[in-house]
């Protein structure tokens, strides 16, 4: 098989899976599931800076949290349909990601983390000034009534996998598509030596630009697809844990792979989901991941598979 | 109260804050300074020195000042120690690659946070001061008759909070002997100016690095000690001084511990003064965002010299 | 008709001047050689040249244009190809994709052409076995190889080699020099060079810097016997 064939069927088989196992798991684990897959998109949305462009963020709740409350704001207090909501949460979550990388962008490394650290403590903290709209920490309720699409009510468990589902897959399908593109490729030799790649007549600086904006906006998606779809916006999902989420994700998964983050937000959903049946300090176990992988397997679990058995893996 | 009255309240408490974010930049610019590593963590060893501060004067009892004194000593040394060690298992092992460190020191943050959480759990203790009198302040005035002194209703403070600010002085001018008068400070100079050159002549590099950890760490950790008895212990206490240490270090320009020193200062200071006359959050916001602003546009800090 | 000039082209570094005022012309089609001591500013001269470095004052003029104020993408997109002194590639990449990432922006569209360009690029070079080879992993000379093979795929119309033979072993060298001269015709080149070897086997032209400043223009038999370039190299700053 050629790679591109190989790394198609992989993705299929990905998606298939995931058709899969809506048939054979109990309510719990397919509701779980479905919120795996938004998480997912979100991880994705991260990897594109960070995975396949070599730039860490720590700040991408505020995209996530721009989409969430574009999203829930313009339902609960815009009196929006649905696809124009979500439209809006999108929009605000690359208007958002523009200006930050517009800023942002002029510093790099250890600068560029701090920087959009502080960005989305800016954003948390705005979140949390306008209570009045955003009803702060505690956060607001999307009504029932309000997530219908085409008559579909999106509450029930069937319609709410299979919207997470078919975002999922947009998502995932579009996103391998533009990583084997020019434009994919590009960010990747970005990543691995920006210098050359400037001195190869490519503008860096535009490219990582649109790469911000482009994971904003995936960023964006997750966070108007978790409000729709589970019905809940607050201000949790602004703070820097939310920064610290994708990061672990992608780095468990494996940055700069396609399925990374999708295996890294399910095992790390069951690991906490385990764990905080034990202990309130769930926390820890991130913790104790994320040090663990910085040290022994700095590739994740898919750039581990890479490295010692295929290849060929996108 | 009148607004003269009010601001000398304010910056007496402005001075108490910065007297102890002094020592926690401080802490975090020498970490840095030396080793070019970003320690996120450095919030959690200071909400670990206040927790520490409660265990050993809680374990010890009788007089308070008895307690106070023995976790004024015992508390950041045991934290030192803590982040020495985590150095030679983690950092080292990661070979200060500066990525890695920050991800590596993120971890870090959850492992001390959440264990702190399960054992001393989730409420926040008191710690009994050594000694807090209360302190009436004069304030004067140019009125009908004259020049006049009188006594303000609510303007005044505690014998413990000048404590703290003299405490500062001392810890920082002690701080300021060691890395210009002492061996071990000059070793320090050597590993940041050149830490190859340092290695060549003989000078263990790593040693130097954990014990530079662990330094950090302390002070961070005494700073906590000192302001305990104001503010309690509590599980997730460390994430304002860190964010605020990140904004002095960054103003002040990063690594440069002279202004760390003013930076803390004015931050500690403004940061007590806004506080008392404008929404704490909104305070926050411009604060935060004016900080990104100055590392986008002015990477070397507002007292930091431009390199060509 | 020159292809490339530089008018009072300067740089100061903090006070030190590494280049000052050169004027330098580059002649189409030839090799031209770039050659001076040590610290004699030839780095940082081409670097100028490419938008690499900014320069402090004077004026780069491709095609008669003034590309001055260009970013560095802008004057490579203009067909100006660059291989740095000290090997830069993407080593973790394979040899094939590296070559691929420097043919992409021209040949990106076409499939099959973006193939056939970089296959050929490979094999002028001479490393084609080691298409799926990592990058990192090829030997000292392979990667130099590599390197020249990206600026090649570009089809450059100047191209600057930055110390192409540092670390090659002798049959390369000689594999270079009919290299570079098979290149000359279509394209400019500009070559920084030590090994008088290849300096003498294949350039046409040679400008010799000194101090930031140039010393001496001529063709290899004028300036193998000007006194002053040798005056240089032995070391008299004075001559």
């Amino acid at each position: 098989m050629t790679l591109n064939a190989k790394s198609a069927t992989l993705h299929l088989s990905v998606l298939a899976a995931l058709v899969a196992l809506f048939f054979v798991l109990p309510p719990y684990h397919s509701g779980n599931l479905a919120r795996i897959m938004v998480l997912a998109i979100y991880a994705m949305g991260y990897n594109i800076l960070f995975g396949y462009t070599g730039l860490l963020s720590l700040g991408h709740a505020m995209f996530f949290a721009a989409g969430m409350y574009g999203f829930g704001l313009s339902v609960n207090l815009g009196g929006l349909p649905l696809p124009l909501a979500f439209l809006t949460g999108m929009a605000c979550a690359a208007a958002l990601a523009a200006v930050t990388g517009f800023l942002a962008l002029r510093t790099s490394g250890v600068a560029f983390m701090i920087v959009t650290l502080m960005f989305a403590q800016t954003a948390y903290l705005v979140v949390l000034y306008f209570g009045t709209y955003t009803r702060g920490d505690e956060g607001f309720v999307i009504q029932s009534a309000d997530r219908m699409i085409m008559g579909v009510d999106l509450t029930s468990e069937g319609a709410r996998y299979v919207a997470a589902l078919l975002l999922f897959s947009a998502c995932f399908l579009t996103l391998a598509r533009i990583i084997r593109s020019r434009f994919g490729r590009t960010l990747v030799a970005i990543r691995e030596n920006e210098e050359r790649a400037r001195m190869l007549g490519y503008d860096t600086g535009a490219h990582k630009l649109k790469a911000m904006i482009l994971s904003g906006l995936i960023a964006g998606v997750a966070g108007a697809a978790y409000a729709m779809l589970f019905g809940y916006v607050g201000a949790t999902f602004a703070t820097v844990q939310y920064s610290i989420f994708p990061l672990l994700w992608v780095l468990l998964g494996g940055a700069g792979t396609t399925i990374g983050p999708l295996l890294g937000v399910f095992f790390m959903f069951y690991l906490i989901d385990f764990s905080s049946s034990l202990t309130t300090a769930y926390m820890l176990v991130a913790g104790v991941v994320l040090v663990l992988l910085t040290m022994f397997a700095p590739q994740g679990l898919m750039g581990e598979m890479r490295k010692r058995v295929f290849a060929w893996l996108p | 109260m009148e607004f003269g009255p009010h601001l000398m309240l304010a910056s007496l408490e402005g001075a108490v804050i910065a007297s102890v974010l002094v020592l926690t930049s401080m802490g975090l610019s020498i970490v840095f300074g030396v080793m070019r590593v970003v320690n996120v963590a450095h919030g959690e060893f200071y909400m670990l020195g206040a927790v520490l501060a409660w265990y050993v004067t809680s374990l010890l009892g009788g007089h308070p000042a008895v307690g106070f004194v023995a976790a004024l000593v015992a508390a950041p040394l045991l934290v030192g120690a803590i982040a020495a060690s985590a150095d030679r298992v983690i950092l080292k092992h990661l070979k200060y690659d500066p990525d890695r460190t920050i991800v590596a020191t993120i971890g870090l943050l959850y492992i001390i946070q959440q264990t702190t959480l399960m054992t001393f759990g989730p409420d926040a203790r008191p710690v009994a001061p050594p000694f807090n009198h209360r302190l009436a302040l004069p304030w004067f005035e140019f009125g009908d008759s004259g020049f006049a002194m009188y006594w303000p209703w609510g303007l005044s403070t505690t014998s413990y909070k000048l404590f703290v600010i003299a405490a500062a002085a001392v810890v920082l001018i002690a701080l300021w002997l060691l890395i210009t008068r002492t061996k071990i400070g000059l070793i320090m100079r050597a590993t940041q100016q050149d830490s190859e050159t340092a290695q060549a002549f003989g000078i263990p590099v790593g040693r130097v690095y954990s014990m530079v950890f662990g330094l950090g760490a302390a002070l961070a950790a005494l700073g906590a000690v000192l302001v305990v008895p104001i503010q309690q212990a509590h599980y997730l206490m460390g994430a304002d001084p860190l964010l605020l240490s990140f904004i002095v270090v960054i103003i002040g320009g990063l690594g440069s511990l002279p202004g760390t020193v003013v930076a803390a200062l004015l931050i500690g200071m403004s940061d007590g003064i806004i506080s008392v006359f404008f929404s704490p959050t909104l305070a926050k916001i411009i604060a935060t965002f004016l900080v990104a602003m100055v590392l986008v546009w002015r990477p070397q800090g507002l007292f930091g010299r431009s390199v060509p | 008709m020159n292809i490339l000039e530089t008018k009072g082209l300067t740089k100061v570094y903090g006070g030190i001047t590494a280049n000052a005022d050169i004027d330098f012309a580059l002649p189409r089609g030839k090799i031209t050689a770039l050659i001076g001591p040590n610290g004699a500013g030839k780095s940082t001269f081409v670097g100028m040249v490419s938008g690499r470095t900014p320069a402090t004052r004077g004026q780069v003029l491709f095609e008669g244009r003034d590309i001055s104020t260009l970013p560095a993408h802008e004057r490579i997109q203009l067909g100006i190809a660059y291989t740095f002194q000290i090997t830069s590639i993407f080593p973790r990449l394979t040899v094939y994709e590296n070559v691929a990432i420097a043919a992409r922006r021209l040949f990106g569209k076409d499939p099959a052409l973006l193939q056939t360009k970089i296959t050929r690029a490979l094999e002028k070079v001479d490393i084609a076995v080691h298409a799926e080879q990592i990058a990192g992993d090829l030997s000292y000379g392979h990667q130099r190889l590599l390197e020249i093979a990206m600026g090649l795929v570009q089809e450059p119309r100047v191209f600057i080699l930055d110390e192409p033979t540092q670390g090659l072993a002798e049959a390369e060298v000689t594999g270079f020099i009919e290299l570079i001269k098979s290149l000359a015709g279509d394209a400019t080149i500009l070559l920084i060079e030590h090994n008088m070897t290849v300096v003498m086997g294949a350039a046409d032209w040679i400008t010799v810097l000194d101090q930031g400043m140039v010393l001496a223009n001529g063709t290899p038999e004028d300036i193998g016997s000007n006194a002053a370039v040798q005056a240089a190299y032995l070391g008299k700053t004075d001559a």
